[in-house]
């Protein structure tokens, strides 16, 4: 799926995160022109089906976060405020989980998850 | 068409049991009905309205009633997780008041210690139909990190403490001590809170409700029905219901779908917060508690920190009595799903039928509040206003 593609997602269950190029995309409506997440086959916020990808710039701020210290090795779910608005569920990874905190700026990288290139963030570089 | 005032509930019971070893699902739901029903003064031929969520076995109500032996003119079985049976008992004064039953039961009922998972109990589920299945499950969330987000934007946005969310604990404690079933009848200190194990940041494991087997049944009767029985008449005078998902990305995680489900049911009943002197809120975690009671207009948004410390959701000492049982923090938090015993606490305080030691003193006008599903993802809110009459 190419960045400014305007196919429409046709299965709503394959998650679709990444462009050709390797940036995380999002969808949005051509119609009213917000950005919205996760991607589906019409706009969440006026109902139209004029709906395309877009690539986004990988950069955000932790909206929320908590690491979940009952499991081993602990993690940390958040949800990821995108330079672009939407907010998404994923996860902090390759960091101090103790030095974490919302607001902090994050970066998007890919983990391979059942073969799929899946968006986790990391702490920007300062 | 306003259903103020067209329904009743005469019956109200929970089962005993929080380790159902030797009973099957089906058992404990035919114990509640019949429990509830023993308790209202009717029987199962009296039955003409029905009403399960997806706890029950088999498909929606078709199973249960045949097991039942019933023959219900009416049935539902809408499924917001736990907070179904908050909003069931809205549902049945809309049909009472469309004369489609006038004798309908709710019936919950959950073995997560000891049965197989059931498809009610709040597990996620690798459904490739569910649409938000495959952009969330990759992530590991499961729901002590989902409420642990919550209380954590909470904290960020409001200053909102770890001692603070701990009183609602030690409030839930206070009362548990007078409930012989109460699995956590231990009282509790905040020190001893927010010392216990780390759950899911910033949540602690007695922030944690407990997780129980049983369950518990409500009648709910048209106001012909409830005068011809001797039961005292608790009305259900107002009710209201929403759903509150991710938005598309716009999402917010400090306030829950009762913004919405309480001005409607305040608006129906022609009450506010102030006239409220007892209140079942869902409690799966502490922060549900906390964030519940802002969005219902108790105190104002982000001061819910300040509203529950020093004791004020204890009875007898607290402006607000809240969970006379102990609540699914310290009682009993059956299949998962807390709404049915807190209109179950409800009837108890408005009937009188409270334990003496957690009364509360001419209890003439309580609020239930259902919270189902996940606190930071999406669930269903349910508000009920019950009058004693
Ligand atoms: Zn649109």
């Amino acid at each position: 799926m190419k960045d400014g593609d305007t196919t429409r997602p046709a299965r709503d269950a394959a998650p679709q995160w990444q462009t050709e190029d390797g940036a995380l995309m999002i969808a949005e409506c051509r119609d009213c022109g917000e950005p919205h997440y996760y991607p589906r086959v019409l706009c969440p916020f006026c109902g139209s089906e004029n709906v395309a990808f877009k690539a986004c710039s990988g950069r955000g701020r932790i909206y929320a976060v908590s690491v979940f210290r009952r499991a081993d090795p602990p993690y940390a779910l958040a949800y990821v405020e995108l330079e672009e608005g939407p907010r998404m569920m994923t996860n902090i990874v390759d960091c101090d989980l103790d030095a974490i905190a919302i607001d902090d700026a994050v970066t998007v990288l890919f983990a391979d998850r059942d073969g799929i290139p899946t968006p986790m963030f990391t702490p920007a570089a300062p | 068409m306003s259903t103020t005032g067209k329904a009743y509930i005469a019956g109200a019971w929970e089962h005993p049991t929080r380790k159902a070893v030797d009973k099957t699902l089906i058992q404990l739901h035919a114990e509640n009905v019949k429990g509830a029903l023993n308790d209202a003064g009717l029987t199962l031929q009296d039955v003409d309205g029905f009403f399960c969520a997806s706890d029950a076995p088999g498909l929606g109500p078709l199973s249960i009633t045949e097991y039942l032996g019933i023959h219900p003119t009416y049935v539902d079985n809408t499924d917001t997780g736990g907070s179904s049976y908050v909003l069931a008992v809205g549902h049945v004064a809309q049909a009472i008041a469309e004369g489609k039953c006038s004798v309908a039961v709710i019936t919950l009922a959950g073995k997560p210690r000891t049965g197989k998972p059931n498809k009610g109990e709040g597990a996620f589920y690798d459904d490739p139909n569910c649409p938000d299945v495959p952009y969330e499950l990759p992530f590991g969330h499961v729901i002590p990190n989902l409420y642990g987000m919550c209380a954590a934007r909470h904290m960020h946005e409001f200053g909102t403490t770890s001692e603070q969310l701990a009183w609602i604990k030690v409030a839930a404690s206070h009362h548990a001590q007078h409930n012989p079933n109460a699995m956590l009848p231990q009282v509790v200190t905040v020190e001893e809170v927010v010392n216990s194990p780390m759950i899911s940041e910033p949540l602690h494991k007695l922030d944690c409700c407990v997780i129980s087997d049983g369950g518990g049944a409500l009648v709910v009767v048209s106001p012909e029905v409830a005068k011809s029985l001797n039961r005292p008449l608790v009305k259900v005078r107002g009710s209201g219901e929403a759903v509150k998902h991710l938005n598309g990305g716009k999402t917010d995680l400090t306030y829950s779908g009762a913004v919405r489900s309480g001005p409607i049911a305040f608006g129906q009943a022609g009450v506010t917060p102030a006239d409220i002197k007892y209140v079942s809120i869902y409690d799966s975690f502490t922060i549900t508690v906390l964030m519940t009671l802002e969005d219902l207009g108790f105190c104002d948004k982000g001061q819910g920190g300040r509203f529950v410390q020093d004791g004020n959701l204890i009875s007898g000492q607290g402006k607000l009595p809240f969970n006379t049982d102990g609540g699914g923090l310290c009682s009993n938090h059956p299949g998962n799903r807390g709404g049915m015993t807190k209109v179950i606490e409800a009837v108890r305080q408005l009937r009188g039928e409270a334990h003496p030691a957690v009364q509360v003193p001419g209890c003439d006008l309580a609020l239930a509040h259902g919270t189902g599903g996940y606190l930071g993802s999406r669930h269903g809110s349910a508000t009920l206003i019950l009058e004693r009459e």
